[in-house]
């Protein structure tokens, strides 16, 4: 190797590095190009996107009303057996006895957010929720039971 | 097997072999992979892959498993190319019911994938780097990357793992600002990929230790069956797109990426040029996407007429093969996947010997291996 071609190598070299340090730099002068968040100091000001998947929730009107009646479709559909519906039976206004939903649990430990469960509900009575914050001390409060105390069946849902 | 857990003490052993473990909790593994390495001083004399730290096994678990479930499992392959894997097996069951989908999910499914392809190399490029020591480009295809995330969360509810195709179709229909994210997306990473190339792709330092590093030739990858970026590096044109072109690939115009130097700095350049192409593949899709619906009508329980049914895809990594044995029933007799990271692993032993350890990290950087879909 001549003295000329290893002088041009290191030229070379050494102004290839200096074009790196420009696009460093010019983030080190401009702080405003940068997009980090804040988390969690952020957290009143954070919101997810609606269709986020955090977990699975039964949806209840202010009535405390819901949908779901507890035909077990979900349970059906989830592959790793994370929905369990214990069921009763009631006797409706007009005196007949139907099926009805006693807990609805749910084991967000064991959920791989497939959305099956959502898309296969035919009363259209579960949804993703948006909460993301799951981090517990005890495994056991990772069981939900997603139906709220005293919530009946929304009317005129089959 | 004894021996190998042997460790020879560093003093004195001038002229010995050393043995030594790289994983499996090493940082540039990139999972629990963990290499026996021969050594003779500095210099690599075999490397031994030993893998099945993370096998879950998969293939056994979708035979209890109906079609529509098994669908999340797959994304627990690849996870950085789930939606192609998704994609994968969709394409199987359908190709099994004679369904032909509108060409709206096709072009959504293409959409998604060069997103999602987009995304895995950029992840790639980052952590390759930040294998051969530059911490600051990680943070920049981070950055970038959360722009495709974000548009995924939008649309598909998920991040990582999108579940979004489902046996005829997708989960959902498009979020109505996908076309305004992706179309502001597409200029904005033209922007940031030149900033890449001057941050890395010209570095002397980064092109000395590629160049002429890890050579695997052209037929030594055929014989491997060494697929996808890893494969065209070494000029085996073996893009699926290209040859046996699925969804919408036969709609677009889009160059097979090839170089045929077959080293470490090849492997980069295809990964670097295919994002790309990606987008050229994207911008051809975005202003068509047809009217129509977004999933197809499917009986409520699937079943597979009996028989054997096969489909390839071309994930981030290379040639992901799904081939389903059905016996009638609602769940599959038996599913096989062909994964790429398995075959690409297999050359690791091959294309790393005689080269320094300090290379042997920037080789397995180039493979870009994802561990779980070696295992399984």
């Amino acid at each position: 190797m001549g003295l000329k071609s290893y002088l041009s190598g290191l030229f070379k070299g050494f102004y290839s590095l200096l074009v790196g340090l420009r696009v460093t730099n010019s983030y080190f002068f401009h702080p405003s190009r940068i997009v980090t968040q804040q988390y969690p100091e952020n957290r009143k000001t954070l919101k997810m996107f609606e269709r986020f998947k955090g977990e699975v929730i039964l949806v209840h009107n202010e009535n405390n009303e819901h949908r779901c009646t507890g035909c077990g479709i979900c349970e059906m559909n989830c592959p790793n057996g994370s929905i369990e519906i214990i069921s009763k039976m009631e006797t409706g206004e007009d005196g007949k006895k139907r099926k009805a939903i006693d807990k609805h649990i749910y084991h967000l430990s064991m959920c791989t957010f497939c959305g099956l469960c959502v898309k296969s509900c035919p009363s259209k009575a579960l949804a993703f929720g948006n909460e993301f914050e799951h981090a517990v001390f005890d495994r056991a409060k990772l069981d939900k039971v997603l139906n709220k105390e005293g919530s009946v069946l929304m009317k005129g849902v089959e | 097997m004894a021996e190998e857990f042997v460790h020879l003490a560093v003093a004195g052993t001038e002229g010995q072999d050393l043995e030594i473990n790289m994983g499996p909790q090493h940082p540039s593994t990139h999972g629990v992979m963990r290499f026996v390495v021969k050594l003779k001083g500095e210099v690599v004399e075999s490397v031994q892959p030993h893998c099945g730290y993370i096998h879950r096994g998969i293939e056994k678990m979708c035979e209890s498993l109906s079609y529509p479930q098994i669908i999340h499992l797959t994304d627990r392959m690849d996870y950085l190319s789930a939606h192609i894997n998704n994609e994968a097996v969709c394409l199987a069951v359908e190709k099994a019911l004679n369904i032909e989908v509108s060409d709206r999910i096709k072009y959504i499914r293409t959409i998604i994938a060069e997103l999602n392809r987009i995304a895995s190399h950029l992840l790639w490029w980052s952590s390759m780097c930040m294998d051969m020591g530059a911490v600051t480009p990680y943070f920049y295809a981070f950055r970038d990357r959360e722009k495709i995330l974000d548009i995924f969360e939008e649309t598909t509810g998920g991040r990582l793992l999108y579940s979004y195709n489902c046996p005829g179709g997708l989960m959902n229909d498009i979020h109505p600002n996908f076309q305004k994210r992706v179309k502001e997306f597409i200029p904005y990473f033209r922007k940031s990929f030149k900033e890449y190339d001057e941050l890395v792709t010209g570095n002397v330092i980064f092109q000395n230790r590629t160049m002429g590093i890890g050579l695997l030739t052209r037929e030594q990858a055929i014989a491997y069956g060494v697929t996808g970026p890893a494969g065209r590096g070494s000029g085996f044109a073996c893009d699926v797109r290209k040859r046996a072109p699925y969804s919408a690939y036969d709609k677009v115009q889009f160059n097979e990426i090839l170089y045929n130097e077959g080293d470490s700095f090849a492997r980069y350049k295809v990964r670097m040029d295919e994002m790309l192409e990606s987008l050229k593949i994207i911008e051809q899709l975005i202003d068509n996407i047809p009217e129509g619906s977004y999933v197809e009508k499917m009986k409520a329980v699937i079943k597979l007429p009996e028989g054997e049914y096969f489909q390839q895809v071309e994930t981030a990594r290379g040639e992901l093969v799904v081939h389903i044995i059905s016996d009638g029933n609602k769940t599959p007799y038996r599913v096989k996947f062909r994964s790429p990271c398995l075959s690409t692993l297999s050359v690791m032993d091959l294309i790393s010997r005689n080269q320094k350890i300090a290379d042997l990290i920037a080789i397995g950087g180039s493979l870009d291996l994802v561990i779980p879909d070696i295992d399984r």
